[in-house]
């Protein structure tokens, strides 16, 4: 019988048998950042125990930093500490950190990546749920606990067990302004919050080949969103042609062979997964969250559920609940239902292709009075990259704040937040009571979509506005 | 070595995908220890605005001070990775979670910090919650049988991976137990570079 992709990845990294069903595998990246590592180093000092491999974890700050000002201090003092106890946890054990002021500092999730430090057929882990990120490359990559980081950076090997697999085909061709987030939020909206869970899923058919490398970590990104522990697709040509010349590529002395090694990574015809999903991608329209987990979406112009069309009452009961969080009515249409923030950021949707899609739909406009818009690019390198396009001169012509790379109001965690009741279209992947701020009202949608909200001030099918910009 | 791995009061939430942002708001996720986060479980339920705690919030009930066995439903912990959630459950005082099912990474942080995840069928999660309606229960949970006991002789048997429950009865520091396979690590290490020398 024949394996998949899963399998295939996860038999190349056992290093022996632990106890049981349980293996220990080695681990090729491990990428840090300052909130969920602090306690894993001092556990290590405090076990007398060094860093095992320094040259395969990388660091960066990103959760806890401030996107208006290039400071430690600027998103308060027990950030400040927690920036510099990164900083110094990196010093003391030769770890590369790209700290506030390199370059290239960035989401973790996107900078990773854009150095071509995730490779097919890795195994990557990180303190960070959308370390999923990085399947988008036909790697494992899923994310650990702080006690786990503790575990990689003593031994570079985390015992694991083997997950179930879900194959995931979405077909046909997506209709114009209809993204990898709208597929996501489709997928999700299908499988439910928990309908991944002990399941790694691989994406594949006609509308996932058919992306690029930015779209599929945004599909990657979310599907941590459905439980799974992680998601993965077949690296080819696209995945190739992205990773050739980055920093941490392999080098031309390498490069073939690391393709003729990549391109054996894929699931056998005859592989069996435990459960298969087909989606007909044709037919997804632009998706809008209305509630507070992702799997309470509906398309922009379906009209909101009410509680009672579930039959499930324990998810009727969430729908009130939500309802009455958001602030909405079931059958409401979100099209009248007016924004006051628009976020446009986050490690699922701050990557070059997504500003470019954003900027289309913003170009010669204007933001809508009293809502407040502000774009966060992931990284500093795609920050240079949309400057030196012009898309940055087009989202601050139209009213938009520009920042400096990070997380920034997808979590709440620094400087950015929305405020109590304030409602936010958002291109992050949560919508979870309070993640924006106390009180937070999240929509989630794809950059186009939010940018046709700051434009019109509410939400509006980005599927029905004519002005020339292609999704 | 008694059979009771715990027992205690137990405290029904009844909800459906508790995420780890309400069981813990980033806002205390600044901190560079692992301690003192019991004060932050469940924050933005548990205290209204004015800081005072919330009477509607289960937690606050009277009968339910001091409980140790948390009760609740489907996908619990799910979110954010934060080992952060289990501290503060565990610093709260719960050493038990009954649930219908939990998310990967927090089962796994919870497993790491020597707690017990208990996962239960739909139909056995409404019977306990109707249960702990008719008022305060005490259970205690047997893991070498892998029952939970509910007094009066009633017991419900539940299923757990058996190289969960052997680390938690024999409370293994984890990193040393792979430790014991290093000759294996650096062998790994040597054929990895030889083969793809581009990982470094
Ligand atoms: S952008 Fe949001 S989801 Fe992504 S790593 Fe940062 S906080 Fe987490």
């Amino acid at each position: 019988m024949g394996q998949t992709l899963y399998q295939k990845i996860y038999q190349s990294h056992v290093v022996g048998a632990l106890n049981g069903s349980t293996d220990l595998l080695f681990v090729d990246r491990h990428l840090i950042h300052e909130v969920t590592s602090p306690q894993a180093f001092a556990g290590l000092r405090q076990a007398g125990r060094p860093v095992r491999r320094p040259d395969l974890t990388f660091a960066t700050m990103d959760h806890n930093t401030s996107t208006q000002v290039r400071s430690y201090d600027a998103a308060g003092e027990t950030s400040r500490k927690q920036l510099e106890a990164l900083a110094a946890n990196c010093a003391e054990n030769g770890i590369e950190l790209l700290d506030l002021y390199h370059p290239d500092q960035g989401i973790v999730h996107v900078i990773g990546p854009e150095l071509g430090l995730t490779q097919p057929g890795m195994i990557i882990v990180c303190g960070d749920s959308h370390t999923s990120t990085h399947g988008a490359f036909g790697a494992i990559a899923f994310g650990i606990g702080t006690s786990e980081v503790e575990h990689v950076l003593a031994t570079q090997t985390l015992p694991q067990q083997v997950a179930k697999t879900l194959k995931v085909e979405v077909t046909g061709t997506l209709s114009p302004f209809v993204t990898p987030k709208d597929v996501i939020l489709a997928v999700i909206g299908a499988l439910g919050t928990a309908g991944g869970n002990g399941y790694v899923a691989e994406f594949c058919g006609d509308a996932i080949k058919g992306m690029t490398m930015e779209g599929r970590m945004t599909l990657c990104n979310m599907s941590i969103e459905m439980g799974a522990k992680a998601g993965l697709i077949a690296p080819d040509a696209t995945t190739f042609a992205y990773l050739q010349g980055r920093s941490h590529a392999p080098t031309a002395q390498h490069w073939d062979a690391a393709v003729a090694y990549w391109q054996s990574l894929y699931s056998d015809v005859d592989a069996q997964f435990d459960k298969v999903v087909q989606i007909d991608g044709s037919q997804i329209r632009p998706q809008v969250t209305w509630g507070t987990n992702p799997e309470q979406v509906i398309a922009i112009d379906q009209p909101v559920p009410a509680p009672e069309s579930f039959t499930d009452l324990i998810k009727a009961d969430a729908a009130r609940r939500a309802l009455s969080y958001m602030g909405l009515a079931a059958g409401q249409k979100l099209t009248d239902v007016a924004v006051d923030v628009v976020f446009i950021g986050s490690c699922t949707n701050s990557r070059i292709e997504d500003l470019r899609a954003a900027a289309a739909v913003v170009a010669g406009k204007t933001v809508a009075s009293g809502v407040r818009a502000l774009v966060v690019p992931g990284s500093g390198q795609v920050k240079r990259q949309a400057e030196a396009e012009g898309l940055a001169d087009t989202f601050k012509a139209a009213g938009f704040e520009w920042r400096e790379p990070g997380c920034s109001m997808c979590l709440g965690m620094n400087d950015d937040r929305v405020d109590a009741g304030q409602r936010c279209a958002s291109t992050s992947n949560r919508n979870f009571e309070g993640r924006q701020g106390r009180g937070s009202r999240t929509h989630l949608v794809s950059p186009a979509m939010a940018a046709a909200a700051a434009i019109a001030g509410k939400f509006v099918d980005v599927s029905t506005i004519s002005n020339g910009a292609s999704a | 070595m008694s059979d009771i791995f715990a027992k205690g009061l137990v405290c029904p939430l009844d909800k459906n995908n508790v995420d780890t942002d309400q069981i813990i708001p980033k806002q205390f996720l600044t901190s560079v220890s692992r301690d003192g986060f019991a004060e932050a479980l469940f924050f933005d339920w548990r205290y209204l605005a004015d800081g005072s705690a919330n009477p509607e919030f289960v937690l606050n009930e009277p009968q339910y001070q001091g409980a140790s066995i948390l009760l609740t439903r489907a996908n619990f912990g799910c979110g954010s990775s934060r080992e952060h959630a289990p501290w503060a459950i565990q610093q709260y005082g719960f050493n038990v979670i009954i649930a219908e099912s939990f998310a990967d990474i927090f089962f796994n942080n919870s497993i790491n910090n020597g707690m017990l995840l208990i996962s239960l069928s739909a139909a056995n999660i409404d019977f306990l919650f109707n249960r702990s309606k008719q008022g305060p229960q005490q259970w205690q949970i047997d893991l070498t049988n892998q029952e939970i006991l509910l007094g009066n002789n009633t017991a419900i048997g539940f299923s757990i991976d058996a190289d969960v429950k052997q680390r938690l009865l024999s409370g293994l520091d984890f990193i040393g137990a792979s430790e014991t396979l290093s000759p294996q690590i650096d062998a790994y290490e040597a054929q990895r570079r030889s083969a793809m020398p581009w990982l470094g």
